[in-house]
């Protein structure tokens, strides 16, 4: 008989609705289809101009009728569009979801358009003064509503009729993974049945590339753009910046048999630790990333001989895939050679606060399939890097356990442990 | 009591009317609190300032302030003073447990190159490469990092090493009423022991004032407590800068390491009326009735933050329960966005610790309040979106 509490007496936390966005495509379908075949989404920037910037691809989703209207339109449409297709799948109801929302999503700042409207709506001289007397007298709520943090998950907690107060939260590119452990947590402290977990991210802007390549995060291979992430290559050269969105219906798994709904996975276990070390950079230990795996791997009741998959952060960065590499060996000893380890990153790009929830959905995808997607352009392996990458192509594996990891600036670390099967 | 109750040990504060717990006490209870505005550095807007604050007392490297604007220095500082006060600061093995949750909004951007952007687009037809060509020029690489939502948590684990976890809340009032919500709901379930929890606000920067003025929600005349700006020129929304920071601890684990604490968090509610549709005024009541009050005289700390429609449904709320006393503090301090929660919960256990109420802040406007308080209600019923309350009560 399926056990409904963990190892813990916490209820188990099982998966019911996945939906997924990113430039390789819109719902699940497309983008494991384009996954599976080791397509990149990465392109050339054709949103705005790319004059003078060092950097001119990236991963945007360009399809959608916001993928031009703002970093906040496009937020919400991203978010929208996969919690549909999540609550949908789940057999839930599409305009009275009736549990808690937790959004992950990009800090919200004025669109730079906006703001040139606001000035040229005035003519005082004092240019500070000028914006707020046009503010006031404009009154547009639209734009205010793209300056409130809060925005987003309050218009999807109408949409799909979420109770409560919506939680919008930031663990920059962890954010996503932190939204699906809060959802977790609020399951298992028996706050509710079901939760809504999302990873949005639609903030590609001129402005956010040119902040990344001001800091030198951003890989330049602006002739191939498909080749630029290149995770756990020896000429990684930087991560690059994308869009997308992922939504988990989260489900105590007592909740998920009583009412007959398809399990498509168990979210076994979370853990996080903060880095106190840098604001960009990792401790040189590794310390950090290693306390957030077994802190994953206790709550989930595994050792880590019970891993059989590692769903890496593997930005492309130098720094990051040479921590990741030196956190996972602490961890898992001379095993981590024997491990298959791949980045949905090499395909998909950065996405940021999605990064998280979007790489648990494709890990969980992994388990049902039985089918592991690779880690493309893998042509030059670093040798201070020995893993086995699931290198260009893809692989066929029964993968009954997942560890995600997501790592972000401000020392934030969360990994998730997933399981294809309730035990 | 219980060994799972969430204890107040460590407070935070910092306002215009001064920094730490004490000398707010102090302020808060003279027998006219005097407010400190500033009228004319933003006319027509009106603001509460900040209070000289030497920042090296609780951000000691030179090299960490100058990787922070004012936000992110001001909530760091305001996060060690909670540390010092509940005795964990400098204690490593406490900070590498503790659980931290920050309500935070964005940080200052640099209103210099904004502004010589925005200058130099006049007879420009290409405004985007205009901005790409600034951009990539002008700003700062560090400042990216001062502006980013999360990096205030992420300074806060490298100043004050709490190391933990580290969580960043983001949405106004709402983010610190799930920032504490949450953070309680960890400790009374056994995922926490300890937690850092809390937020700041700087409010003297134009963007900042931006954010609330894109809907005209600013009050734009003579300044008055937040109960009475009804009808008057603006929105009615005066803001200041500020932080609050709480310790919250399971009592078990504040009695073991023989701490005292102010007082106890009780229940913690949080809600989303959907108020184009005019549910506000029936969800504060229903929040009212849901937090568990007690019967009698009751103290509440208000958050209102003088918003014409917020405050006027709070006000209606409180007016239709006798016996509750409430103290806008926002007109004192100003609105403190993120922090405004927080600072209300801060400000209630004050009370309840000391055993004693504040005076009314606006005699006109607020009941007498005889007694010593047992039990305080917090609120923050925010200016556009999300609500919040939570009662506090003596530690026992």
């Amino acid at each position: 008989m399926t056990k409904l509490k963990d190892h813990l007496g916490r209820p188990v936390v099982a998966v019911t609705g996945i939906g997924v966005v990113t430039s390789l495509g819109k719902g699940k379908q497309e983008n494991w289809a384009a996954l599976t075949a080791g397509r990149s989404g990465i392109h050339p920037i054709t949103r705005f101009p790319v004059e003078h910037l060092n950097t001119r691809i990236a991963g945007t989703v360009d399809f959608l009728d916001s993928s031009s209207k703002g970093a906040s339109a496009l937020t919400y449409e991203l978010a929208e569009t996969a919690a549909e297709e999540a609550i949908a799948e789940a057999g839930l109801d599409l305009e009275d979801f009736g549990g808690p929302l937790f959004l992950a999503s990009p800090p919200v700042e004025l669109d730079w358009h906006d703001r040139l409207a606001l000035y040229k709506g005035g003519d005082n001289a004092d240019i500070s003064a000028r914006l707020l007397e046009v503010a006031r007298s404009l009154n547009s709520l639209d734009m205010f509503d793209t300056s409130q943090f809060g925005f987003v998950a309050d218009r999807l907690a109408d949409r799909f009729g979420a109770t409560g107060l919506p939680i919008t939260l930031s663990t920059a590119c962890a954010s996503g993974a932190t939204a699906i452990q809060l959802g977790v947590e609020a399951i298992r402290r028996g706050e509710c049945s079901h939760a809504l977990a999302i990873g949005a991210d639609g903030s590609a802007t001129a402005e956010a590339l040119i902040r990344f390549s001001l800091l030198s995060a951003l890989s330049t291979s602006n002739d191939a753009p498909e080749k630029a992430s290149k995770p756990f290559s020896k000429d990684r050269d930087g991560f690059v910046i994308a869009e997308g969105s992922a939504a988990l219906v989260l489900e105590s798994l007592e909740s998920a048999l009583a009412r007959g709904a398809e399990v498509l996975g168990i979210l076994r276990g979370c853990g996080e630790k903060a880095d106190d070390f840098h604001r960009t950079r990792s401790k040189p230990d590794g310390s950090p990333a290693i306390g957030a795996v077994k802190a994953a791997l206790a709550d989930a009741g595994l050792s880590e001989d019970e891993i059989d998959y590692v769903n890496a952060h593997g930005t492309s960065t130098p720094e990051n895939d040479k921590m990741e590499h030196l956190s996972l060996s602490t961890v898992f000893g001379e095993r981590i050679g024997r491990i298959p380890i791949s980045s949905n990153k090499s395909m998909i790009g950065h996405t940021l606060s999605a990064a998280g929830a979007i790489e648990a959905a494709f890990s969980l995808m992994t388990m049902r399939e039985g089918v592991i997607p690779p880690t493309i352009n893998y042509d030059n392996p670093d040798p201070a890097i020995a893993l086995d990458v699931v290198p260009n192509v893809k692989r066929e594996a029964r993968v009954g356990t997942v560890l995600s990891n997501s790592f972000g600036f401000g020392g934030q670390n969360t990994c998730l442990v997933m399981a294809r099967e309730a035990v | 009591m219980d060994s799972q109750d969430v204890v107040i040990t460590g407070i935070g504060l910092v306002s215009s009317l001064g920094e730490g717990p004490e000398a707010h006490w102090r302020a808060l209870t003279a027998s006219a609190p005097e407010p400190v505005f500033d009228a004319a550095r933003f006319s027509p807007y009106t603001v509460h300032p900040l209070p000289e604050i030497d920042w090296n007392l609780q951000i000691a490297k030179r090299g960490d302030q100058r990787q922070m604007e004012t936000w992110q220095r001001l909530g760091t500082y305001v996060a060690g003073l909670a540390l010092d006060d509940a005795g964990i600061k400098g204690d490593e093995a406490l900070c590498a447990t503790m659980d931290m949750v920050v309500a935070a909004g964005g940080g200052e951007r640099d209103v210099a190159v904004d502004s010589a952007i925005l200058a130099a687009s006049t007879g420009r037809p290409d405004f985007d490469v205009l901005l790409n060509e600034k951009l990539t020029t002008e700003l700062r690489p560090t400042l990216f990092l001062a502006q980013l939502s999360n990096l205030l948590a992420g300074n806060i684990s490298i100043v004050h090493k709490v190391t933990g976890s580290s969580r960043t809340f983001m949405g106004e009032e709402g983010a610190g009423v799930s920032a504490i919500e949450t953070a309680a709901a960890r400790i009374r379930s056994g995922q926490s022991t300890h937690m850092l929890v809390g937020g700041a606000f700087q409010t003297e920067h134009p963007d900042m004032l931006l954010g609330y003025e894109l809907a005209g929600y600013l009050h734009r005349d003579a300044w008055k407590p937040v109960w009475q700006r009804q009808g008057m020129q603006g929105g009615g929304v005066v803001s200041g800068s500020g932080g609050a920071f709480l310790v919250l601890e399971s009592r078990a684990h504040a009695e073991a390491r023989g701490r005292k604490a102010y007082a106890r968090l009780g229940p913690v509610c949080s809600g989303r009326a959907r108020r184009s549709r005019g549910e506000l005024g029936q969800r504060i009541s229903a929040m009212l009735e849901a937090a568990a009050l007690p019967s009698g005289e009751l103290l509440a700390v208000s958050g209102a933050s003088g918003g014409h429609a917020a405050t006027a449904a709070e006000k209606a709320a409180f007016d239709a329960r006798p016996g509750l006393a409430a103290r806008g503090f926002a007109t004192l301090t100003g609105h403190l966005k993120e922090a405004q929660f927080p600072f209300a919960v801060a400000l209630a256990a004050l009370a309840v610790a000391n055993k004693a109420p504040y005076p009314a802040f606006d005699a006109a406007s607020e009941r007498p309040y005889v007694g010593i308080p047992e039990n305080v209600l917090a609120t923050a019923i925010g200016y556009h979106q999300f609500e919040g309350m939570a009662l506090v009560s003596a530690a026992g």
